[in-house]
């Protein structure tokens, strides 16, 4: 008979080794999704024990204690205490700890007793512990907490034997009687308690070196510097901005030739006509253009890991607090406007670390003005068309200055914005308080950071697949329909729905030098801005036929001026163009007023920007 | 406060929040009321509570910020925390 299901719940501190542990112990078996009402991230995965037994995994957002001051924290404490409903109970709870740092995680152990649960603490990282000279009791700390522990090394091949083999153990136990959950809501007099008792329990049971981690010490010394530390962001942020455009190329070139000799073998083997049309302009060119982004997107995401798991995102929320403190933004806003710069949407939803909802709705009105991938595609595009591929001072590429340009004016709007939303609403509040531990540096792991590289990878092409796949079909019937009547001298697509709605923006969008080709991809636009590319694609294919299509940068050279251009870039910079970002902002502000603002705010800025940039343009005679 | 008197009692007691760089000692005591910090009184002092700023904890300011020296990333015990000034005038030291 099959053993049932065995439900696992992986509690710990920020910064514990928690994800690694889980990555360790699942492996690409993941499921990333939602908890239900609320945008917490809910990760899941599973695996076999030596003795057979399948295990499920939660991986419960990082927290100090159980009181649940965040919506992240309230979903670790609800599992925990089996008070979701459509959540197992968990049938055992790891506690994760990273061994070199024990002093919080011991307390937050205690606490976990008091839910009567069935609990383990894990000692995590333990081969960095023991090099640094920390030696642990195990058995001895066993005692003193009444509970399992082990030790494990996540990152290491075989390293959580110890805790697959107790895991089964505790597994092949009597299912232990419900017990009484004696947790409450701690009081300021408990918490200093439960902290005084774990000092006690780590005074007799662990013995910690006297130097602390030389290493960090040292790197600290100058990532840390207020001024070499603010130099080393500027240097890593404009590395990874050369990378996202130098080193992707090769990769991304690769891809649009493989779409495009795919277009070419549909078109040769299908006889001409709507479906040949369909498949060649509406779906593989359409799809194949977002794709060709994916080597960009795996690079950023790379970036944002590796730094992430290196420690140095707190370092950066460090040195940018008072920075952005200026601007009326807390230092935990840096994380999640970091992350804006991949996806608004993980921003936004990031911005769950800031537990002042004042500064957390400052966060996220501004969260899309961060320059994300998405928005690469376009300024790809646009620049590789228009500006010339030369070197200034002998050093920076043109083209990748233009872009840092891009991403810099991004920033600078969002700083701006968030100084006018302070001074309009919130003139006379208190800054909320910036705590933040700042763990000891650690070097980042291939196989994690391949997992979670991975994992986004994943839901990116998932989204090219679903949301970008039928906004094409939708295009090329708007494009393509009705049909051209027999004997007409213009190109088909001058007929069509697509040309209809152009234009009837046009005279809206005509000051700021767009054409209706321009206002057909807009539209569109409004599922994923990545999509306006391949919607100008297809306006132009279809228009003139496959050689343009093999080449949009090249044609739209001939067909727009460089004030267009410029002012198309402009108005990317501002442009609201992303129904799931606005459907994030409405799902995590709990309100359409806040969507509706940042709607209206962005458009008009996008419209002043636009506009401005043209008639600069013309006048200095790009026109 | 009234027990037997260690050695580091005779030094004066001060919020950790005007603690210049450098600056090394123990928790003497938490004085949350009227921090100036934009949390409550028993907020505060359970979120420096969970981030291990207990009495008797030995303490040192590693590193301060650019803008008016703040914020500070300071050593407790064996983890490194960063806070702002405002809210470490809550944290008495000597």
């Amino acid at each position: 008979m099959e053993a049932p299901l065995m439900h696992l719940a992986l509690v710990g501190t920020p910064n514990s080794g928690k994800t690694s542990l889980f990555n360790a112990l699942t492996g690409s078996r993941q499921k990333v999704a939602n908890y239900p009402g609320v945008t917490v991230e809910r990760k899941e995965g599973s695996f076999v024990t030596p003795l057979g037994r399948q295990v499920s995994v939660v991986d419960l957002p990082g927290t100090y204690s159980l009181r649940g001051r965040s919506p992240d924290e309230e979903i670790t404490r609800d599992i925990v205490l089996g008070r979701t409903p459509g959540e197992a109970l968990p049938d055992l709870v790891l506690c994760v700890a990273d061994s070199t740092n024990l002093r919080l995680t011991i307390r937050l152990v205690l606490e976990l007793k008091r839910t009567a649960r069935p609990l383990m603490l894990v000692l995590n990282m333990f081969d960095i512990a023991t090099r640094r000279g920390v030696t642990v009791d195990v058995a001895g700390l066993s005692a003193a907490l009444g509970i399992p522990v082990v030790t494990s090394i996540a990152v290491r091949k075989g390293g959580t034997a110890d805790l697959l083999r107790r895991t089964d153990e505790i597994a092949a136990q009597a299912p232990v009687p419900a017990q009484q959950n004696l947790w409450q809501p701690l009081t300021v007099a408990e918490l200093r308690a439960t902290q005084r008792e774990a000092d006690r329990i780590i005074a007799a049971n662990i013995s910690l070196p006297v130097r602390p981690d030389t290493w960090t010490a040292r790197i600290d010394a100058v990532v840390l510097h207020p001024v070499a530390g603010l130099a080393i962001l500027a240097l890593i942020l404009f590395v990874m901005f050369q990378a996202v455009f130098a080193w992707a190329q090769p990769l991304m070139e690769l891809l649009s030739s493989a779409f495009t000799a795919l277009g070419q073998m549909v078109h040769d083997t299908l006889p001409a006509g709507l479906l040949q049309s369909f498949l060649q302009n509406g779906v593989i060119s359409g799809v194949g253009s977002v794709i060709v982004f994916l080597p960009q997107i795996v690079i950023i995401f790379l970036f944002i890991l590796l730094l992430e798991d290196f420690g140095y995102m707190a370092r950066a929320a460090f040195l940018m607090d008072r920075i952005m403190g200026g601007a009326g933004l807390h230092g935990r806003a840096f994380i999640p406007l970091l992350s804006s710069f991949a996806c608004a949407i993980p921003g936004i939803m990031a911005t769950r670390v800031i537990d002042n909802r004042r500064d957390r709705l400052t966060t996220i009105l501004i969260a899309p003005l961060m320059t994300c991938s998405a928005r690469i595609p376009v300024y790809t595009l646009i620049i590789s068309a228009f500006i010339p591929d030369q070197q200034i001072w002998g050093w920076f590429n043109l083209r990748g200055l233009v872009m840092f340009g891009l991403y810099t004016a991004g920033i600078a709007s969002a700083l701006g914005v968030s100084f006018l939303i302070k001074f309009l609403m919130w003139r006379d509040y208190a800054p909320a308080p910036f705590m933040l531990e700042l763990p000891d540096y650690k070097l980042p792991r291939a196989r994690s950071i391949a997992i979670g590289v991975y994992t986004r990878a994943k839901m990116f092409l998932q989204r090219a697949g679903t949301t970008i796949f039928s906004m094409m079909v939708l295009i090329w019937f708007l494009a393509s329909f009705p049909l051209a009547p027999a004997g007409a001298q213009d190109p088909a697509i001058n007929y069509s729905f697509a040309a209809v709605i152009g234009k009837a923006l046009e005279p809206l969008l005509a000051p700021l030098g767009f054409n209706w080709q321009i206002a057909v991809a807009l539209i569109p636009g409004m599922a994923a801005r990545e999509v306006a590319v391949a919607a100008l694609g297809t306006v132009y294919a279809i228009e003139g036929g496959k050689e343009a299509a093999e080449q949009i940068g090249q044609m739209l050279a001939t067909k727009w001026s460089l004030a267009t251009a410029l002012s198309l870039l402009a108005w990317y910079i501002f442009a609201p163009q992303c129904a799931s970002t606005l459907a994030v902002i409405r799902r995590e502000t709990g309100s359409w007023k806040w969507m509706a603002i940042t709607f209206a705010y962005m458009f008009a800025l996008a419209y002043a920007a636009s506009l401005a940039t043209y008639t600069i343009a013309r006048a200095l005679g790009a026109g | 406060m009234h027990g037997t008197k260690k050695n580091n009692d005779v030094r004066p007691q001060m919020p950790l929040g005007l603690a210049k760089r450098g600056f090394s000692g123990v928790i003497r005591h938490l004085a949350v009321e009227d921090s100036g910090s934009a949390l409550s009184a028993v907020e505060l002092e359970s979120r420096l509570i969970e981030l291990g700023f207990v009495e008797g904890a030995r303490v040192k300011i590693l590193h301060e910020g650019i803008v008016g020296r703040d914020p500070i990333a300071v050593r407790v015990e064996n983890v490194t925390i960063a806070v702002r000034r405002r809210e470490a005038m809550a944290i008495i030291v000597a």
